[in-house]
C-alpha cells in the first residue's frame, strides 16, 4: 500500500480532474440548451418547406431540373460533420465507424470540423475542402457549404453528394447517419427524414393528404418556385444537419462529463478511506510502538 | 374575418397569428391577400410584408423566401423577417456597403455569387427602407 503523502497527494489530483470535469459539464449543458432550441426550432421550417416541396412536385416535370438528375456513376462526395473538439464520449468514433462502411473506392471527403479531418487525413484519403463553422450555428455559414457542393454535383466532377452528420435523438441518444444531399430524390421529398425529429426507422409521411387535394397555383410559374426553392432547399439541409450534430456534440459532452465527474468523486471517496485507515493503523501501530517502550523502561 | 399568419425562418417562428389581411412582396410585384384566396405558392422577393391585426399596419422587412396561400392560411417562409425595432440602421449601411465592394469584385466571374450578393444587398435595403419610413 502506498505512503500517506502519496494518497495526499492522489487525492488531491483527482479532486483537480473532478473541479475540471465539472465545469466542462456546466459549461455543455448551457451550451446544449441553445444547440437543442435552435435545432428543433428549425424542424418548423422544414415542415413548411416540404409540404410546398411536395406540392411543388406535382407540377412540374421533375427530371427537368438539373439537381434532380441521376447520374450512373459512383463518384462519391462524402460531406463529414464532425466537432472540433474532443471529449464528447465515443461520437466521432461511432460517426466514422458508419463513414467507413459507407466508403466504396470512388468516395472523396470534405470535413466540417476538426476530428474526423485529422482522421480522414491521416489514412490517406482525399480530403477536397475543410469548413470551419461557428458555434451557434449562424444560417449563412450553411450557405458556402451548400454552394460548394453544389457545384461540384454541377460540373460532374461527382455523381452523387453524401452527408454523413450525427443525428440528435435526445440528450442521452445520438446516432450517426449519412443521407444521400444531390441529386435530390424527388420521391422522397414527402418522407420525414431522421434529422426531423423522428427515429431512424420511423420514416414516416408529413401530414399532406389536405393540401395535396388542393390545386395550387404557382407565382411567377411552378419552374421559377423549383429554381429559386431548390438552392434554398440544400441550404436549409446542411444547416440543419449542422444544428442536429451540433446539439449531438453537446449533450454528449455533457453527459461523458457528467460521467467523468462522477468517476471522480468516487475515486476520491476510494482514496479517502484508504487514507483514513492508513493513517489510523499509523496511529495504531505509533501507540503499540510508545507502550512497548514504556513496558521495556520498567 | 380570420387569416392566419405564419412567418417561419430557419432559425425561428416570428409571427403566427390572426390577421385580417396580408400584403406580400412577391417576385414579380406586391400581392395582397384575403381570407379565402385560392390556394397558391409564390416566390418573395426582399422586401416588406404588411399585415392588418385589429385594425392597426403592422409592417415586417423580410428577405427572399417563399408563402403557400390556402384559403385560411398564409405560410411564409424567409431568410430573415425584422420589425423596425431590430432594424440595426448603421450596421444595415455596412453591410450594404460591404456587399457592393465585393459585387464590384464578383461581377463577370461568378454569377451566382453576384446573384446572391444582390439579394444581400435588396435584403438589407428593404430594411432600411422600412426604418426610414417610420421617422
Amino acid at each position: 500500500m502506498a505512503n500517506l503523502r502519496d494518497i495526499r497527494r492522489r487525492i488531491k489530483s483527482v479532486k483537480n480532474t473532478a473541479q475540471i470535469t465539472r465545469a466542462m459539464q456546466l459549461v455543455a449543458a448551457a451550451k446544449m440548451k441553445k444547440a437543442q432550441d435552435q435545432a428543433l426550432a428549425g424542424r418548423q421550417y422544414a415542415d413548411q418547406l416540404n409540404q410546398v416541396l411536395v406540392n411543388l412536385k406535382e407540377n412540374v416535370d421533375e427530371e427537368s431540373h438539373p439537381l434532380l438528375e441521376r447520374r450512373e456513376g459512383e463518384k462519391t462526395l462524402t460531406l463529414i460533420i464532425s466537432t472540433d473538439k474532443g471529449l464528447c464520449g465515443g461520437l466521432n468514433t461511432n460517426l466514422l465507424k458508419l463513414v467507413r462502411t459507407e466508403e466504396t473506392e470512388e468516395t472523396t471527403y470534405a470535413t466540417v470540423g476538426k476530428k474526423l479531418r485529422i482522421q480522414i487525413e491521416k489514412t490517406g484519403n482525399e480530403n477536397i475542402a475543410d469548413f470551419v463553422i461557428q458555434d451557434p450555428v449562424p444560417f449563412s455559414e450553411a450557405r458556402p457549404i451548400a454552394k460548394f457542393l453544389t457545384e461540384q454535383f454541377l460540373e460532374g466532377n461527382y455523381d452523387k453528394i453524401k452527408v454523413c452528420f450525427t443525428n440528435f435523438v435526445s440528450t442521452l441518444t445520438q446516432e450517426p447517419y449519412c443521407s444521400q444531399l444531390l441529386p435530390i430524390q424527388a420521391d422522397k421529398l414527402a418522407e420525414k427524414r431522421a434529422y426531423e425529429g423522428v427515429g431512424k426507422d420511423e420514416v414516416k409521411d408529413t401530414d399532406h393528404a389536405a393540401a395535396l387535394s388542393k390545386d395550387y397555383e404557382f407565382e411567377p410559374s411552378p419552374e421559377v418556385v423549383l429554381d429559386t426553392l431548390l438552392p434554398q432547399y440544400l441550404n436549409f439541409q446542411i444547416y440543419q444537419m449542422i444544428l442536429e450534430s451540433r446539439a449531438s456534440e453537446h449533450s454528449a459532452r455533457m453527459v461523458s462529463m457528467k460521467a467523468a465527474t462522477d468517476n471522480a468523486n468516487n475515486m476520491i471517496d476510494d482514496l479517502t478511506l484508504d487514507y483514513n485507515k492508513l493513517r489510523q493503523a499509523a496511529i495504531t501501530s505509533e501507540l503499540l510502538e510508545i507502550t512497548t517502550a514504556m513496558k521495556a523502561m520498567e | 374575418m380570420s387569416l392566419q399568419l405564419e412567418i417561419v425562418t430557419p432559425e425561428k417562428k416570428i409571427f403566427s397569428d390572426t390577421v385580417s389581411d396580408v400584403y406580400l412582396p412577391g417576385v414579380d410585384g406586391e400581392m395582397g391577400i384575403l381570407e379565402l384566396h385560392a390556394a397558391l405558392v409564390t416566390a418573395l422577393a426582399p422586401g416588406e410584408l404588411r399585415y392588418l391585426k385589429d385594425g392597426t399596419v403592422h409592417e415586417l422587412a423580410i428577405g427572399s423566401g417563399f408563402a403557400e396561400v390556402t384559403q385560411e392560411k398564409v405560410s411564409v417562409l424567409t431568410d430573415s423577417a425584422f420589425g423596425d425595432d431590430d432594424i440595426d440602421e448603421a450596421a444595415e449601411e455596412k453591410a450594404v456597403a460591404r456587399a457592393e465592394n465585393k459585387l464590384v469584385e464578383v461581377t463577370g466571374k461568378d454569377a451566382e455569387e453576384a446573384a446572391y450578393l444582390q439579394d444581400v444587398i435588396a435584403t438589407s435595403q428593404a430594411r432600411l427602407l422600412l426604418k426610414r419610413k417610420r421617422r
